[in-house]
């Protein structure tokens, strides 16, 4: 009995952090430059390929294994350094101050995009990298044994959670992004390049989704269509938590990695739609989500 | 708008309608089938049109397209009712009837809010769909071949048949709905659009009307969805995928809220594109897809519908001088 509890709760954890890294990104770009970004999911699918090929690469140069860890962050800030100017700068910024479902639109297009781009660049084989998730070995829980990799992304969830809400409530650059969030015209008036600001924000955003992407890969076989669970799963946990809220991410994440690991334990029907069915009654609830403060009404 | 403007829409449209069913008779077999699943999609995207008139963009019809197509589904499957007129029909009644339960509830968002609740609906009917082995799992099922009024058409002339029923369905509803958009709700729904609060305050039901263009919407899923399943003789759990639904916003964005035949000419936009890229370039027809909508909405914004309203106000206007 203990110990089913505790395998849910772990197994819950570890899948809350993976998704809370990822949906962290998306919240955060929601907060501040408006948009619900569909093509999130494709810029995860894109870190966990980097991962795939340049691990490899890495051993084949000889490094020592513990410093894998560099390779995937490195894999990871290459996808947002490439993808943030193309998708901000290019594409994005031509629809900003418009409808937030248009821009959802086309978020979706460039995620259409980056699919194919996928298969161009790493056609339709699966890929394996394991290696990583041994550096730590198992880790014993009473009567269980967990890999220690796996446990260790809990840490990294907090660790980019907390890193991200200290720098925007502790620094003076995060205090800018707040206020550009709060009203951006104004904070223009100030002085404050928005511009800036928000190619800033997006990378951000784009660096966390792909770093969920390069330290989920040694966990799945990298393959066409890994993207595509990712956006709707993301949505649910910041329309869960409120869009553009770091705490209401945690929660949100949080809800669904455990209602996800008691349905895969205790009623494996329901795996599927758990989560979307968190995320309509939640909507039917609190449509705001639980960490959306009220808003004025425009008359 | 005065009675003349209604004899000479219903006019227009029948001859529009005669000379669509005559060149069907001489266009290639494809072509046939790509413009009934164009109208299959034209129908749901019609339905997001209505919402948009309102103001809002729904990003899960895939619920009332799968609802639709399963119904005719499992019609023809399990009651053996394979006319497909009558299951066009019925799966527009039992899907505006779901519209009307699921409307009130919905009814009350806005915004993306709105969107993201009927993408969660519609992706809880994917999940419960997917897990029913009994209508197929994931896998879906195979329709039986349809018949129109008593009469199985050769293999031959079965796309022909639908063909013609569709286009005759699609003139129908779109002058019903002309008149829909052009009666009190309709424009209501035009002023909720600009600002629901004032419409309120001059005593109209914002709510009210935001339910019956959802009932109306989720009515032309369904029977789109209907279509789309009885012309591909197959359904499956995909319908409602938010991939799907999201293929629909494209459509209404690019035909825009101005008018309807716009709606269909930019479904048949995209299932060219869509068929064409599919045939010539198959590992890249997403790229193209996503390229194609990411260059319409930059340069036509307001959708292909405001090229013709332009046009007819031209029309109009030397009419009057």
């Amino acid at each position: 009995m203990f110990d089913e509890i505790l395998t849910i709760f772990l197994d819950g954890a570890i899948y809350a952090s993976w998704l809370f890294i990822v949906a962290l990104g998306l919240t955060f770009v929601f907060g501040v430059l408006k948009i619900l970004n569909i093509a999130h999911g494709g810029i995860y699918a894109l870190g966990a390929y980097s991962t795939a090929t340049l691990v490899p690469i890495f051993y084949s140069l000889g490094m020592p294994e513990e410093l894998v860890v560099l390779a995937m962050l490195f894999s990871a800030l290459a996808v947002a350094i490439v993808i943030t100017p193309i998708m901000e700068r290019v594409i994005l910024r031509r629809f900003y101050g418009q409808d937030e479902v248009l821009i959802v639109l086309v978020t979706y297009a460039i995620y259409l995009v980056l699919e194919d781009v996928q298969k161009i660049i790493w056609g339709m084989k699966s890929f394996y990298v394991s290696e990583p998730r041994e550096i730590l070995g198992a880790v014993e829980m009473g009567s269980l044994y967990y890999v220690g990799y796996d446990l260790a992304l809990i840490g990294l969830a907090i660790f980019c959670g907390l890193a991200l809400w200290l720098s925007l409530n502790k620094t003076k650059s995060g205090k800018i992004v707040l206020a550009v969030i709060h009203n951006p015209e104004i904070s223009g008036c100030m002085g404050v390049n928005i511009n800036k600001v928000y190619l800033a924000a997006f990378f951000v955003g784009a660096f966390f989704a792909a770093l969920a992407g390069s330290f989920t890969a040694p966990l799945i076989s990298v393959q066409v269509g890994i993207s595509v669970a990712v956006v709707i799963e993301s949505f649910a946990v910041v329309i869960i938590g409120g869009l553009g809220s770091i705490p209401g991410a945690v929660i949100g994440a949080l809800i669904i990695g455990m209602a996800r690991a008691a349905c895969v334990h205790k009623l494996p029907e329901a795996e599927i739609f758990i989560m979307y069915l968190c995320m309509a009654g939640m909507l039917i609830f609190r449509p705001k989500g639980l960490f959306q403060g009220a808003q004025a009404r425009k008359i | 708008m005065t009675h003349k403007f209604y004899n000479n829409l219903i006019v227009q449209s029948i001859f529009l309608m005669s000379v669509l069913i005559i060149v069907g008779l001489f266009i290639p077999n494809w072509l046939v089938f790509v413009i009934t699943k164009a109208i299959a999609y034209g129908l749901v995207a019609l339905g997001i049109v209505t919402l948009m008139r309102g103001g809002l963009v729904s990003f899960g019809q895939g619920f009332v397209f799968a609802i639709g197509g399963y119904t005719a589904g499992l019609l023809g499957t399990q009651a053996g009712l394979t006319d497909a007129v009558l299951l066009l029909f019925i799966s527009f009644l039992f899907t505006g009837f779901v519209g009307l339960i699921f409307g009130p509830l919905l009814a009350r968002y806005r915004d993306i809010f709105f969107a993201m609740l009927s993408l969660a609906f519609s992706m809880v009917l994917y999940g419960v769909l997917i897990k029913i082995d009994a209508i197929g799992g994931s896998d879906g099922f195979v329709l039986p071949e349809s018949t129109y009024f008593g009469i199985l058409p050769s293999s031959d002339y079965a796309d022909y048949a639908l063909y013609v029923v569709s286009i005759i369905l699609t003139g129908i509803v779109s002058v019903l709905l002309r008149y829909y958009y052009n009666s009190t709700p309709g424009l209501i729904a035009l002023a909720v659009r600009e600002n629901e609060l004032r419409v309120e305050y001059l005593g109209a039901s914002a709510f009210r009307v935001t339910v019956l263009n959802f009932t109306i919407a989720a009515g032309l899923g369904g029977m789109g969805g209907a279509l789309n399943g009885i012309a591909l003789g197959h359904i499956d759990p995909e319908f409602s995928y938010w991939t799907t639904s999201g293929e629909f916003v494209f459509i209404s964005i690019l035909a825009g809220y101005l008018s309807v035949p716009a709606v269909f000419l930019a479904a048949l936009l995209l299932e060219l594109v869509r068929s064409f890229s599919g045939r010539y370039f198959p590992d890249t027809w997403q790229l193209i897809l996503g390229v194609f909508l990411i260059l319409s909405i930059i340069y036509i914004p307001t959708g292909i519908g405001s090229f013709f309203k332009k046009f007819m106000d031209k029309l109009n206007k030397k009419k009057n001088e």
